[in-house]
């Protein structure tokens, strides 16, 4: 339903300042923005899931190939630090929508901690994994998804990084804190998108 | 359908709702591969079910009070008007807008060709200008209902009258919280 309480009609009564801004659309910027940000995420990571798929199950190749092996204790560590900054990250915004700016900050530093210990471990995972893209279609897709799931959580780590720093600054409170939210949202969905990875390229 | 990533709450249960399904597809291939399968097909449909099930936040809210901005003595109407309608009547003395909206196909308004259906607009636009003396006539958006809350925006009708079907006329009660009513 819409409102109306706040229509003046054009030529009558008083209007001071420019008319509230209007969007002549089936849906506000901002969804459509996240939608056709969804919508790319799903055909970048769907590209390489497809190459996922023709390489092992329409071409048969052995997942990992012999002999390698993929480091799943590291990405099962890797998987609950992921998870557990999420809850931080739920955490900061709870706080912050109820005032509580420490909590925020604590959890926002906790979320931005933990992604960076994850990205870290990846990439040590990478030195010592024993295989390179050069060594067949198994490691090139491993590196390719995993590798694009990591940038991923880099681009987390600067917004990340942003808003811990606004928040220590003071930029967010109870009644204006979009910049935490927006970046919540950012971080759950990299978040999602290693359970997908996780679950195809290490566990099953 | 709900975004599931509207906020970060509805993100963070999302994420949730994720690792639940992702557990039951593990359990299911390490029994069987093509379980393993077949529990990843129901994780995924009842994920599209559960979220075309989830309400739209605000969508159940009762309807707000509303308090007419219009001068006493006065009356504005606000005209849909379909492409094609050839004349309709307004009440005398009335402030009259008639706002023919460019109804566009599925296809059309997809794909963003909505040219053809703004020309037809346009045209009866047209006519019923000329037929309508002392009323404003606009072209609206390709779907009734917004185009009626576009034009609701800048003229503060006290009711709305559609020179159209019964179809139409539900369209556009389900969208405002004004009296509508059939020419």
């Amino acid at each position: 339903m819409t409102t109306y309480s706040h229509v003046e009609p054009v030529g009558h009564g008083e209007h001071h300042g420019p008319p509230e801004p209007h969007y002549s659309s089936r849906i506000l910027p901002a969804t459509l923005g996240m939608y056709l940000f969804i919508a790319s995420e799903i055909m970048l990571f769907g590209s390489f899931f497809t190459a996922y798929f023709f390489v092992r199950i329409v071409n048969g190749v052995a997942w990992p190939t012999p002999p390698y092996h993929l480091p799943v204790f590291v990405a099962t560590v890797n998987t609950f630090i992921l998870m557990t900054s999420s809850a931080t990250m739920h955490w900061a915004t709870t706080s912050i929508k109820r005032g509580n700016v420490w909590g925020m900050r604590a959890g926002l530093l906790l979320t931005f901690l933990m992604g960076l210990a994850f990205l870290i471990a990846q990439l040590y995972e990478y030195l010592r994994v024993g295989f390179n893209t050069s060594d067949g279609a198994f490691p090139t897709i491993f590196f390719c998804l995993t590798g694009l799931h990591s940038c991923h959580v880099f681009v987390g780590l600067a917004i990340l990084a942003f808003m811990t720093i606004r928040a220590f600054r003071g930029h967010f409170s109870a009644e204006h804190h979009h910049g935490v939210e927006i970046g919540g949202i950012y971080w759950h969905f990299v978040d999602v998108m290693w359970i997908v990875v996780f679950t195809t390229v290490y566990v099953l | 359908m709900r975004n599931p990533l509207r906020s970060e709450a509805e993100a963070y249960r999302f994420l949730g709702v994720v690792i639940v399904g992702a557990a039951l597809i593990i359990a299911g291939a390490f029994i069987n591969t093509w379980l393993g399968v077949a529990v990843a097909v129901l994780a995924f449909a009842g994920l599209v079910w559960w979220l075309r099930k989830e309400p739209v936040p605000g969508a159940a809210d009762h309807a707000p009070v509303l308090a007419s901005s219009t001068p006493p003595g006065m009356r504005r109407v606000l005209v849909v008007a379909p492409p094609g309608t050839e004349s309709v009547a307004v009440p005398e003395g009335a402030d009259v807008l008639v706002v023919v909206p460019a109804v566009a196909g599925g296809v059309e308004t997809l794909t963003g060709s909505v040219d053809g259906r703004r020309a037809d607009a346009e045209a009866t636009a047209a006519v019923l200008e000329a037929r309508l003396p002392g009323a404003r006539v606009e072209v609206g958006a390709d779907d009734p209902g917004l185009a009626v809350e576009d034009a609701l925006r800048v003229f503060g009708a006290d009711e709305v009258l559609v020179a159209g079907d019964a179809e139409l006329l539900g369209v556009i009660r389900d969208r405002v919280a004004l009296p509508v009513s059939q020419l």
